[in-house]
């Protein structure tokens, strides 16, 4: 139950959304797009969050999408993390998603709803950084597509009234070699202490990791790293560790060294495991 | 629009309830329905005592509000009917104090009606989404073998 008391709107098309979104904003109502509705559920209780207008966006067909169409593939911001992971149409963003809270949670979780959250973890969007996914989003200003890589910059920079409608990822990234890994502090459940999914196109090797900063990321420089093929293993996973994004988080779950030295070997099984290359 | 009334489809019954949007579906059952099988635990998807099924999944009743399940097709332990999950829990002593009980047996019988031939790796994923204090896993285990056996 959450301590306070909101509207909730049910819009069937986008326009609709995007038109109650502004009517409400003008009226002061802070409203809210809400897709899994966890994060408000969650953080409403203990008063981290609060609307008095709620658009679930649920009932729109174009957020519910989840099809290859030509060569690419669509999936709706509103579909559950448990049924893409049931159609399987991107195992590497099956096998990432498939890590995110718990098989339970993540009938309720959506994609849209943990690529926009606040947590910083925020899995789901690393396989569609590495695929160079395009995002749709509308907003007041109307439709607009996107490379995730630009728009995607530490979060979603959506503009007041926007929301995430789909992703659309060429098929030729689905079918790649891929590798994708969860660390947690113990147990098997549990808030991650670092996701890194990884992809290989192109004979080379592309990663993209969640829980080292305080934001999901893919990094040019550390690919560059990674890749130059000149140098030792040890020597191109040292200079992608000196490249990395700051700031290393410190928390709970772990100290920043042993963040970074758990990376390190996620690191070392990456590229035994894309790029068959070993440290004796 | 912050009180609305809606008819649920719960347990193949049609019910009629004044509920606040900021109502979870947790809150409506107990509060609202007079059905207090779906336990409150943690209030934030961690333990999974809530756990109902809503449309054939198993759902965390904390984490939805109640005007997200109008139409749909919610059953909660108490539209259970000698199901074989409940049965396999009395032979395998699968609780101790109880309290999580209809959670795991909401979940296992969800599983049990999408994965009929489930493996190892199907039930651990599934069942690790709730817990229990008392650590009757091991004999929670065997009970949802025993009916998944069966099948
Ligand atoms: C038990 C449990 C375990 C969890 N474990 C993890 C974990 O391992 N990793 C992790 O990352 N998170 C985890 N979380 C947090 C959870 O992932 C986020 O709360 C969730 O991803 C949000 O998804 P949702 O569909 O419920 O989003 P919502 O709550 O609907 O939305 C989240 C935010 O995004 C906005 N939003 C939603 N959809 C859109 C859209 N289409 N366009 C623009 N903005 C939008 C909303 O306004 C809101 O601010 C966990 C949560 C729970 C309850
Ligand atoms: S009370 Fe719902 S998961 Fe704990
Ligand atoms: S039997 Fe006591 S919590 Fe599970």
């Amino acid at each position: 139950m959450l301590p306070f008391n909101f509207d909730y709107y049910t819009p069937k098309t986008m326009k609709e959304a995007v038109d109650l979104y502004q009517d409400l904003d003008q009226q002061g109502k802070q409203p809210m797009f809400f897709s899994g509705g966890t994060e408000l559920i969650t953080l409403g209780r203990i008063n981290l969050a609060y609307t008095e207008a709620v658009i679930d966006i649920k009932d729109i067909a174009e957020c519910k999408v989840m099809q290859v169409s030509g060569d690419h593939l669509f999936l709706g911001s509103s579909l559950s993390l448990t049924r893409i992971e049931e159609a399987n149409l991107f195992p590497l963003l099956t096998k990432t998603v498939s890590e995110v809270a718990d098989h339970t949670a993540r009938v309720k979780i959506t994609l849209g709803g943990n690529i926009c959250a606040q947590i910083f973890y925020r899995e789901a969007v690393l396989p569609f950084l590495l695929a160079d996914s395009q995002v749709l989003i509308i907003g007041p200003d109307g439709e607009k597509i996107i490379p995730i890589n630009e728009i995607f910059q530490e979060q979603l920079r959506l503009k007041k009234g926007e929301f995430l409608v789909q992703v659309a990822t060429e098929t030729q990234f689905i079918g790649a070699p891929y590798f994708s890994v969860k660390r947690r502090q113990q147990w098997e459940t549990g808030y991650p202490l670092i996701t890194m999914a990884a992809l290989k196109i192109d004979r080379e090797i592309r990663v993209a990791i969640s829980g080292l900063c305080p934001f999901p990321f893919r990094s040019k420089e550390v690919e560059a790293s990674l890749n130059n093929r000149g140098q030792s293993v040890e020597a191109r996973i040292d200079r992608a560790l000196a490249v990395m994004p700051t700031p290393i988080l410190e928390d709970v779950e772990g100290s920043a060294k042993y963040r970074l030295f758990v990376l390190k070997n996620l690191l070392l099984d990456v590229m035994a495991a894309l790029d068959g290359v070993r440290v004796r | 629009m912050k009180s609305h009334t809606i008819m649920l489809d719960i347990n193949g019954d049609s019910r009629i309830v004044t509920v606040r949007s900021a109502d979870t579906l947790l809150n409506a059952l107990r509060g609202k329905l007079g059905l207090t099988g779906a336990k409150p635990g943690c209030l934030n998807g961690d333990c999974g005592a809530c756990t109902v099924n809503v449309d054939g999944w198993p759902m965390k009743s904390c984490l939805m509000l109640v005007v997200e399940a109008v139409g749909k097709k919610i059953t909660s332990i108490e539209g259970l009917k000698q199901a074989p999950i409940q049965q396999a829990f009395i032979e395998n002593f699968a609780f101790q104090c109880g309290y999580c009980t209809p959670g795991f047996i909401m979940n296992c019988h969800s599983l049990i009606e999408q994965y009929p031939d489930a493996d190892d790796t199907t039930i651990k994923e599934w069942l690790e989404s709730n817990i229990c204090r008392c650590t009757s896993y091991i004999e929670i285990e065997k009970a949802v073998k025993s009916v998944l056996k069966r099948n």
